[in-house]
């Protein structure tokens, strides 16, 4: 997560071009508009890559790349795609970054790129990048664009960091491959299976709820 | 993989890895038009519609981008394919049966961006399948995804009488049932071995 907020620092400046309120749309993606817990979009790659830490990390990257990556394309050419045909437009801007990730992956990483396996291809049919494209970056600045696109990427890494941290510690007694429990602990298989992505992340979503009811009764 | 039966291939796209409860693909819509019965088998059916020409439409671009030489286009022309056989499902809809098309509202479009759909073309281009086999693999990943829909949209219409604390409503609960259901199907693994 370091690598998304140390850039955010030196955007300030980019985004004080911008006309509007610049910080805001950075930290709506973090808490308030946080597209998994909040919006509910993009949820296939969320419970599917996090059964460990580091491929929900890995995961979380690819796809921020991506939605930034998008996101500065479709706002600079938002003036010049005619709007019958702009999804499929988007779609295709979308399609040629995940490729590049993909093959990027591929190269750092071989482990990585299988065990992530189809869900870098998957990354087009992401629905929060798509949203984003339609709902923000195709209405807004070049520098509100990119501090959104930072905003939701950060958030969505957060989330994704979240229930993989929570499947890995009690699905296999460990933290980036790190043992934290002590040997005497039984591992809750459940929770690196299918099954298990469901339970922690309606949790995850429970405990949102109870801190938002609880912020607004006050 | 050549030796598997085509009963096979669907007992396994649909029961054993169930799109939605083990691959977890299509998840939007599964969260999305799952609150009535009749939106859901109709969601379900148009959604195996645009897996079966999908998949078919895969394969022959598979085997075209093998002959060129471009294994990079793959990904891009899958989804062109799809998001105009979507384009053809939406305006076959809406002359058919304008209730249904809003009904199924913004989600009819969205299925474009359902990933089951997506994952099946890039799954059975990794898996070698012939193209008996992709349209048999399209079948039953669209019964699978029709019978996820459809159990969870029975639950949750009865869970409309239930009282639930007010902080579990919503997703959270859905999403507990959906944990449970992927509980129960793992019971079918046994059947693949």
């Amino acid at each position: 997560m370091k690598d998304l907020h140390s850039p955010n620092s030196n955007k300030g400046f980019l985004a004080s071009l911008a006309e509007g309120p610049s910080t805001d749309e950075f930290i709506k993606g973090l808490w308030r508009d946080n597209p998994v817990f909040v919006q509910v979009l993009g949820m296939c790659p969320v419970l599917a890559v996090s059964n460990t830490a580091e491929n929900a990390l890995a995961m979380g990257l690819a796809t921020a790349f991506v939605l930034l990556m998008s996101n500065l394309l479709v706002s600079s050419l938002r003036n010049f795609i005619p709007k019958q045909v702009r999804i499929a437009c988007y779609i295709l801007i979308i399609a040629t970054f995940v490729t590049i990730t993909d093959y990027a992956i591929q190269a750092i990483s071989v482990d990585l790129h299988k065990s992530l396996g189809a869900f870098i291809s998957l990354i087009v049919v992401n629905c929060l990048i798509l949203s984003r494209a339609e709902a923000f970056a195709s209405k807004n600045t070049l520098g509100k664009s990119m501090l959104d696109a930072l905003g939701m990427g950060a958030g969505f890494i957060f989330a994704l960091f979240c229930l993989g941290a929570v499947r890995e510690i009690l699905g296999n007694g460990t933290l980036f491959g790190l043992s934290l429990l002590p040997g005497n602990f039984e591992e809750w298989i459940v929770m690196i299976l299918p099954a298990g992505g469901f339970f922690t992340l309606a949790v995850w979503l429970l405990l949102f709820n109870v801190v938002n009811q609880r912020k607004s009764e006050t | 993989m050549k030796s598997e039966s085509l009963w096979f291939i669907f007992i396994n796209a649909s029961l054993i890895n169930n799109f939605v409860l083990a691959y977890f693909l299509g998840i939007c819509p599964f969260l999305g038009v799952s609150a009535k019965m009749e939106t859901a088998t109709k969601m379900g059916g148009a959604v195996t519609f645009v897996m079966l020409i999908s998949s078919m439409c895969a394969y022959g671009i598979h085997a075209l981008l093998v002959a060129v030489n471009a294994p990079f286009l793959q990904l891009i022309s899958y989804i062109v394919v799809i998001a105009s056989t979507v384009q053809l499902v939406e305006m076959f809809i809406k002359k058919i049966s304008p209730t249904l098309f809003r009904a199924l509202g913004i989600f009819l479009p969205l299925i474009t961006t359902n990933c089951a759909i997506l994952g099946l073309a890039l799954f059975q281009t990794n898996k070698g399948y012939g193209f008996i086999e992709s349209f048999v693999y399209a079948l039953g990943a669209g019964a699978g995804f029709t019978l996820a829909l459809v159990l969870i949209a029975g639950l949750r219409e009865q869970l409309e009488f239930a009282e639930v604390p007010n902080t579990v409503k919503g997703t959270a609960l859905t999403l507990l049932i959906a944990g449970i259901l992927s509980l129960t199907f793992m019971g079918f693994s046994g059947l693949g071995s």
